[in-house]
This record gives C-alpha cells, sequence and structure tokens, in this order.
C-alpha cells in the first residue's frame, strides 16, 4: 500500500485518498439508510438520493426524519473522534493516547448523568450539562499541568488519568445511589447512545468540527516533526505550545460537543487512527483526513450494527465499536507485531 | 574571510544561576570546531543557544554577521541545522519522509514537498549513503545508520552551519568513525561549517581543527587540538588524571584516562 512514498506525500494522493473514502463512505450511508427494522429497498434510496422518483410518504419519514440524522451525526462523531485520536496520539506521542485520556469523557459524564438524575430532557438539559462538564474537565486538566506557559506530555497524560479516576468515582456514586429508569439512560449514555438524533445537533457541531479540522490540518506537517521529537521541532521553526494549546483546546471542544450528544463511544478514537496509519503510513498529511473520514465510515457502521442487530430491541454503540474493534486490533497487533509502535 | 558565526560575552542562565558566562568564539568557514567539556559544562544549553532556541539575555551573536535576534525562526533553521543525540520517531515514518522533513523551513502556506525538494532530499541522502534505506522504518535502523539519516535531514535544510550534539555516544567504535569520516568529507565538499560536541576526545582531536575547551560556562581554551589538549587542561578541567601523548599516525593529542587507583592491575580476590 505504501509503494510510492520515496516521493513523498504529495497533494494528489491525498486528494486521490481523500475521494476513495468519501466515496467508502457514502456507500455506507446508503447502505445504513436501507437498513432497519422497516424494509426500503437500496434502489428506492438511490433513485431518492439522486432526485429520480419520490419515497412514499412512510418511507420518506423513515428515511429522512429517523435514520439520515441519526447516520449522518454518528459520521461526524466518529469523524471527531478520530481526528482527535491521531492529533492526541501525535502530540502526546504516545500510541496509547485517544480524545478521552484528558479525562473529558469522565467530566462530560458527570455532567449528563447529574442531567439525568435531576430529570433534565435529553434535547437540551443533558447535552448542555455534559458540554459544560467536559469543558470544565478539559480546563481542569490544562491548568494543573501547565507550567510557565508549556504543557509538558507526560504531566498531562498523569492528570488526565487522575481526573478521570476521581470523575469515575462521582459517576459510580450516581449510579449506586439511582435505581429507577433512569438507571437505564445512564448506562446507555456511558456506551453511547445516538438514538436521539436531531438535525439541530447537526447544525450546531458541524460548522465547529468544519472549522477546527481546517486549523489541524493546518498543522499537520507541524505534528510529523513534533512526533520526532519537540526540540527538533522547535528547532525548525515549529511554534510547538502554540500548536499544543490550540490542537489540545479545538479537539477538546468538539469532541465535548458531539460526546454531548452521543454520550461516550470508546475505541474508534484509538483503531481508527492506528488502522489507518498502517494503511497509509504516519504522515500526518494524508493521515489526518483518511483518519477522520475512516472515523466517520467505522462508527456509522458500528451504529447501523447497534440499531438493526437484536431489532426491535437496541444495543449501546460502544458495546458494538469496542466488541468488534478489540478482538479486530488485536488481531492486526499480531499480524504487525511491534513494526507501527515501537520506539 | 569573515566567519560564519561570531559569539561576543554570550551569557545565558535557565533560573538564578548562571551556566554560561562570557563565551567569546567564532566559527570559520568549512570548518569543523570541537566542543567537550564536563557534563553540565554548557556544550548542550551552548547549540541551544546558536540554534536561536534559547534567547540570551546578555551578549551577541552574528550569524554571518547580522544579529541572531534579528533572524526569524524558519530563517535560522534554513541556515543553522541541528542533528541530536538520538531522535525517537513513535511512529514507524520511513527514511525518506525523516529526511524530507528537512524541507519544513522552506516550505511556504502550501504544505507539500515539490520535485525540487525530492531533489535535494535524494542529493542529501547520496551523501550520507542512506539512499538504499529509503523506505525502511526509522525505527529499525541502526545506531550508525540512524545518525546519517539524521545528517542527511540537516544537509536537507540546506543549512551551511550543522550542530552535531553528541552523535556519536550510542556507536560503537566503527560507527563512531564513519560518522566521523562523514562529517569531515561533507565539510569538505559541502563547504559547510561544524560545531560537534563529543566526549570522544582523542577520536574528535583527530578530525577538529580546533577545539573548545568548556569549564563552568566558561571558555578555559581555544585553539588547535595539540593546544587544547594537553594533560594539564584536561585534568583541571575534567577533576581526572590523564595521560596525553601522541597518536602515533595522525600525531594528534590522545588521551589515557588513569585510574585513581594508582598503577597496576587489581588482583581478582
Amino acid at each position: 500500500m505504501r509503494g510510492s512514498e520515496d516521493q513523498g506525500i504529495t497533494l494528489v494522493k491525498v486528494i486521490v485518498t481523500g475521494l476513495i473514502l468519501l466515496g467508502i463512505l457514502i456507500i455506507i450511508i446508503l447502505i445504513s439508510l436501507s437498513l432497519g427494522p422497516a424494509k426500503v429497498s437500496l434502489r428506492d434510496i438511490l433513485a431518492w438520493s439522486i432526485g429520480h422518483g419520490a419515497l412514499d410518504q412512510q418511507a420518506w419519514m423513515i428515511i429522512y426524519k429517523i435514520r439520515l440524522p441519526r447516520i449522518l451525526l454518528a459520521g461526524l462523531v466518529g469523524f471527531s473522534l478520530s481526528l482527535g485520536g491521531v492529533v492526541f496520539q501525535a502530540l502526546l506521542r504516545n500510541p496509547l493516547a485517544e480524545p478521552f485520556i484528558l479525562g473529558i469523557s469522565s467530566g462530560a459524564a458527570v455532567g449528563a448523568i447529574i442531567g439525568i438524575v435531576f430529570g433534565f430532557g435529553f434535547h437540551l438539559g443533558v447535552p448542555l450539562l455534559s458540554f459544560m462538564g467536559a469543558l470544565f474537565t478539559v480546563l481542569l486538566v490544562i491548568s494543573i499541568s501547565s507550567r510557565q506557559g508549556g504543557l509538558e506530555s507526560a504531566t498531562l497524560l498523569l492528570t488526565g488519568v487522575i481526573v478521570n479516576a476521581f470523575f469515575t468515582a462521582v459517576i459510580m456514586f450516581f449510579i449506586a445511589t439511582t435505581s429507577d429508569s433512569r438507571l437505564h439512560s445512564m448506562l446507555f449514555w456511558l456506551y453511547g447512545d445516538l438514538s436521539q438524533s436531531k438535525y439541530i445537533q447537526l447544525s450546531v457541531s458541524l460548522p465547529l468540527i468544519l472549522i477546527v479540522s481546517g486549523i489541524i490540518y493546518f498543522f499537520s506537517r507541524h505534528l510529523n516533526l513534533i512526533v520526532g521529537g519537540e526540540d527538533t521541532a522547535l528547532q525548525m521553526g515549529v511554534e510547538v505550545e502554540l500548536v499544543k494549546w490550540v490542537s489540545f483546546l479545538g479537539i477538546s471542544l468538539i469532541t465535548g460537543v458531539v460526546i454531548s450528544f452521543s454520550g461516550i463511544i470508546g475505541f474508534v478514537g484509538l483503531i481508527v487512527p492506528h488502522l489507518m496509519r498502517m494503511l497509509l503510513g504516519p504522515d500526518h498529511r494524508l493521515l489526518i483526513p483518511a483518519s477522520a473520514i475512516g472515523g466517520a465510515c467505522f462508527l456509522i457502521a458500528a451504529d447501523t450494527l447497534a440499531r438493526t442487530i437484536i431489532s426491535p430491541s437496541e444495543l449501546p454503540v460502544g458495546v458494538v465499536t469496542a466488541f468488534l474493534g478489540a478482538p479486530f486490533f488485536i488481531y492486526l497487533l499480531k499480524q504487525r507485531g511491534s513494526k507501527w509502535t515501537q520506539s | 574571510m569573515d566567519p560564519e558565526l561570531i559569539l561576543r560575552g554570550v551569557f545565558f542562565r535557565y533560573e538564578q544561576q548562571w551556566c554560561l558566562r562570557g563565551i567569546d568564539f567564532e566559527l570559520r568557514k568549512g570548518e569543523i570546531l570541537g566542543l567537550i567539556g564536563p557534563n553540565g559544562s554548557g556544550k548542550s544549553t551552548l547549540l541551544r543557544i546558536i540554534d536561536g532556541v534559547l534567547k540570551i539575555p546578555k551578549g551577541e551573536i552574528l550569524l554571518r554577521n547580522k544579529p541572531l535576534s534579528t533572524y526569524k525562526r524558519g530563517d535560522i533553521a534554513r541556515q543553522i541545522a541541528m542533528v541530536p543525540q538520538e531522535s525517537t520517531f513513535r511512529f514507524p515514518f520511513s527514511v525518506f519522509e525523516v529526511v524530507i522533513m528537512g524541507r519544513f523551513p522552506h516550505l511556504g502556506l502550501f504544505p507539500f514537498e515539490g520535485e525540487e525538494d525530492v531533489k535535494i532530499a535524494r542529493q542529501s541522502m547520496r551523501l550520507t549513503h542512506t539512499l538504499d534505506l529509503a523506505k525502511r522504518s526509522i525505527n529499525e535502523l541502526s545506531g550508525g545508520e540512524k545518525q546519517r539519516v539524521l545528517i542527511a535531514r540537516a544537509l536537507t535544510q540546506t543549512a551551511h552551519i550543522i550542530l552535531l550534539d553528541e552523535p556519536t555516544s550510542f556507536l560503537d567504535i566503527r560507527h563512531k568513525v564513519e560518522i566521523f569520516d562523514l562529517i569531515s568529507s561533507l565539510t569538505l565538499t559541502q563547504g559547510l561549517s561544524v560545531i560537534i560536541v563529543s566526549h570522544d576526545i582523542s577520536l574528535a582531536a583527530q578530525y577538529c581543527h580546533r577545539m573548545l575547551l568548556l569549564d563552568k560556562g566558561g571558555v578555559y581554551k581555544i585553539g588547535e587540538p595539540a593546544e587544547v589538549i594537553t594533560a594539564d587542561t584536561i585534568s583541571t578541567v575534567y577533576e581526572c588524571p590523564v595521560l596525553v601523548d601522541k597518536n602515533p599516525i595522525s600525531k594528534t593529542p590522545r588521551l589515557t584516562v588513569l585510574s585513581r587507583r594508582g598503577e597496576g592491575k587489581r588482583e581478582m580476590i
């Protein structure tokens, strides 16, 4: 797959790879639209999506009102989490990093669970509290670990782990003291639930995600150098601290927004960047867009399984991502040995 | 000819303690300057000041007769390149990808290298004999190969001054010599000027035109290897008894470290 690497990464290579992945994404979206308790044939959806022929009233309602917003939100969540994973792995120079590593997921969860306990709605109250929880955690972790304006990776990681542990205890406290149907809501939130997707969530998160992705992409070759050591990056003229601050805050912002809608969906941000790195190499100019689009594909596919596999009942999507992701990841690890993570 | 680099009265401190106090020297074109001194004498700090990463509160540095402080970061990176002691890439960048990263200071807003950049990278790899390694992962290389790749990256920056921070510390004797041979030939053929920090004093003495002995943040002595490396200076600065004689082949000073326990081998118990 990495045959032409002695010519380096070119714009053409990035565009071609991006288009191929977008093609795969569209195919996955179309297939996902056709799957569900109510059968709508793929051919009808294809005709409808390119403007030929209309769907009957009931099919249109299911496709447009229920399945499409959910699929699109799954795509945005997968996109953001994978983008976050690839950036955090580079900034922290750690292959185990993922977007939740600074404690953002547990902070968001505390917010969401408080929202559920006090009976706030799933459309505004819970997401808002969860987003505030996420933001609070990130600012807490960053302010604890910054020294004279510098963010040191090992300190950040440690602080994240400890803050995570604390908030997990808070979450367990609420779970232990709740016994009614709210418990079910909490558990679904903790393992990811896209069934509450609305178009309004897309219009809130999409502009933010686009802006942050653009900035992150601009930093992609800076990230290449940071992976090779912060000293070398500094010497070559990379404003290392600026790249770190902007990236940490930007990624945390979009992660906080998307998980406030979806709940915590693990594994996407860890596995997709690694998979893409194996296929396409570690250059972030290619890896960043590939991971982001790949993450969208992966999460849409996983959520489609989550809502169809035990239909009419549903699984939390985080269960599917981990259930499929973990064995697949171990398989890849065995295949490739330590070639792609070794120090 | 004007020197490539001039330092005049350079001071630096991290916190309270001054770690460089009044450094004066110049780097001539095509010269290999060996920087030696005990641990903590300020060698690495001095390199980081020269490549502009650390700012000096007092003193003056002239890069091609212009104050270093008037250069932008990127301008410095196009003139001065650093080869670190070792470099750990967490992810498996290929050798070519690492080398072409040296073009970073030359790229504008368009984030992709062009044909010209690829040509320069390949030329640097040819000069450092790393072309055959192009597709290998940087993490699979031996210590000596890796250092050659990092030197190739420095050449790809098309800098005219290369700073090397103990590039041979982790290498065996054959690979140490290889790196010094490479640096020596590059200064001759490419007109580079080099500052190299090394603890291999006898080996460095065979290659360096001049040597600078740092002691507690000051220049203890600078000059030709035979002037700087004497039993007196080395044993005083390193606080360690040494014997200095002449390498019978190169006629450069040769250092033997003496045991503090006196003469003769210890008997096994």
